[in-house]
């Protein structure tokens, strides 16, 4: 891989700044973030969505919010909230589309963004509650974020425990012209490639959604591979495994197979550890793939396929070796741009920007995600 | 006269589905029955140089979708007693990737012993280094007991009406796979 060797004109330090002009001096072309957040402020936000047998149900408890998103984000770290990006009033980040356009949309002139809502309504055991949560939040995103900017696109959420409810609530909303993806928790109950789910990734490619398989999920299980950790910079680190274990999944149980034009995006699970990843299921798949034998080719090549990636985290070392372990990709279309707004990952977008080529750059920080999730 | 063609064993020795490794010209060749037709492997895997006798035959198995499987037993390949890697024995084309890897395939012959005979006789024929047993089923028994070693192709004695295994270590053009 020939890289061009000068950086962007302009070092921008982490973290990214408000600042048009330091935007343009990073990267003068388009914009597409994948991975920008609305966060649900209160459950009363969602009570004009709920039925009042489901408003009842949640005053009668005093319940204020599903408990996941407690752990996975803890409400005052800087990995949650960028400093700079917390509201001075004490109101929630992210959570209204005024602080988005503020923060991220203008200065960025962001040509289009994709918005998570990162609930945890998965935390939500009662399954006709959680349903009914599930049902209010995807209204509420399409009211009140798809509603007031068009440079929005949303990921609907499910409910991830139920597969034929999560059918059903893809046909009542996944044909939304501002609903381009499904979102994932990547911690569930059952791996995301089980038989069970076939139907919920046919119901997406009905509808042209993208799976957006994305850090979090309160599954009956523990959050790591063997149990509970100790400390939240376990979770946050090691979350990666939980990616790789669904990725792992989907291509051996035979997803691509049933659905073939089915696409997935990794979103905040970083990227650099794919390369060691495909290496070790390219070489078992070799001599086991007997067990599996759908899969016909290399599985990194099913993965180039079908995955995208989100640059934040990027987990990046020196400079030198990122620029080596980004050629490891062997590919410039698997990377996506992301502020992960409001989240900070301590991320140097200077830094990924100047281990690329000229014509990654443009890949990364719009044209794969123009062309991945069809944006006009 | 020096020649590359080399006698192995009676056709007799080596019954449909059967494999066994023989030592021609300095290296060791495995050999394989496959429904009536005779092939030959260099008998060391491509990958890390295992004995590929050793592997086990399992049907070719495929699957368009999760679930759907093709199971053919009137097609096996060898799988490779280490990693797995599966081979078609008749091309010695891996599985996975049967352009880049890929065993060594040699031509395995069925020769008359009367052609046996005159060929040693004419030296464009050489007898293998052979295992004991092999050389006594080659010899009609006679060589029983003896040490495997470089033989004279005087010494050995070929019966004109049994069929014979040559294996010719020349290079040959590698065969398509058979659909």
């Amino acid at each position: 891989m020939t890289l061009t060797p000068s950086p962007p004109a302009t070092s921008v330090p982490a973290p990214l700044v408000q600042d048009p002009a330091a935007r343009r001096s990073l990267w003068a072309g388009s914009v597409i973030d994948v991975d920008v957040h609305a966060q649900v402020p209160s459950a009363e936000t969602l009570f004009p969505y709920l039925a009042r047998q489901w408003v009842d149900w949640c005053t009668e408890r005093n319940w204020k919010q599903p408990q996941g998103p407690l752990a996975h984000y803890p409400p005052t770290s800087p990995r949650t909230c960028r400093p700079e990006w917390r509201p001075e009033d004490g109101r929630t980040p992210a959570s209204d589309v005024a602080l988005l356009r503020e923060h991220v949309l203008d200065p960025w002139d962001v040509e289009a963004a994709i918005v998570n809502c990162y609930y945890g309504v998965d935390s939500i055991r009662q399954p006709d509650w959680h349903n009914a949560m599930t049902r209010a939040v995807n209204d509420w995103l399409v009211e009140e974020w798809l509603g007031r900017d068009p440079r929005l696109r949303a990921s609907m959420v499910l409910p991830a425990r139920d597969p034929r409810s999560m059918v059903e609530e893809i046909h009542r909303i996944g044909a939304h012209p501002g609903i381009v993806q499904v979102l994932l928790p990547v911690r569930t109950d059952a791996l995301w490639g089980r038989r069970m789910f076939f139907p919920v990734f046919e119901a997406m490619a009905e509808h042209g959604l993208v799976a957006g398989l994305h850090y979090g999920g309160t599954p009956d299980g523990v959050p790591s591979t063997t149990g509970y950790p100790s400390y939240f910079i376990e979770e946050y680190a090691a979350e990666w495994q939980a990616f790789g274990s669904q990725i792992t999944s989907m291509v051996a149980e035979g997803v691509f197979q049933v659905v073939p034009e089915l696409r997935v995006s990794v979103l905040e699970g970083g990227f650099l550890w794919l390369p060691a990843w495909g290496w070790r299921m390219n070489k078992d798949w070799k001599g086991l793939r007997r067990e599996v034998p759908w899969v016909t080719e290399p599985p990194f090549d099913v993965v180039r396929r079908h995955f995208r990636f989100s640059t934040a985290p990027t987990e990046a070392g020196p400079d030198a070796m990122l620029q080596t372990a980004l050629g490891w990709l062997r590919s410039e279309d698997l990377l996506m741009f992301a502020t992960d707004y409001p989240h900070g990952h301590d991320d140097d977008l200077a830094q990924l920007l100047g281990a690329m080529t000229e014509s990654m750059r443009a890949k990364t920080m719009a044209e794969n995600a123009r062309e991945w999730y069809a944006l006009a | 006269m020096s020649t590359r063609r080399y006698v192995v064993a009676r056709a007799a020795d080596l019954a449909d589905g059967e494999k066994m490794a023989v030592e021609v010209g300095g290296r060791s060749v495995a050999i394989f029955n496959v429904r009536g037709t005779f092939y030959g492997l260099l008998n060391r895997c491509p990958h890390r140089g295992a004995d590929l006798c050793a592997g086990r035959f399992l049907p070719r198995v495929t699957a368009a979708v999760p679930g759907e499987y093709h199971y053919d037993t009137d097609q096996t390949f060898l799988a490779c007693p280490w990693h797995g890697w599966e081979f078609d024995v008749t091309t010695g084309q891996s599985y996975f990737d049967p352009v880049g890897m890929r065993g060594r395939p040699y031509s395995v012959e069925i020769e008359n012993g009367a052609v046996v005979a005159s060929e040693l006789e004419a030296g464009t024929l050489a007898v293998s280094r052979m295992t004991p047993q092999q050389y006594a089923a080659a010899v009609g028994g006679a060589g029983t007991g003896m040490q495997p070693g470089p033989l004279h192709a005087e010494t050995v004695t070929v019966e004109v009406e049994d069929d014979y295994l040559v294996v010719d270590l020349r290079p040959q053009r590698p065969q398509r796979r058979t659909p």
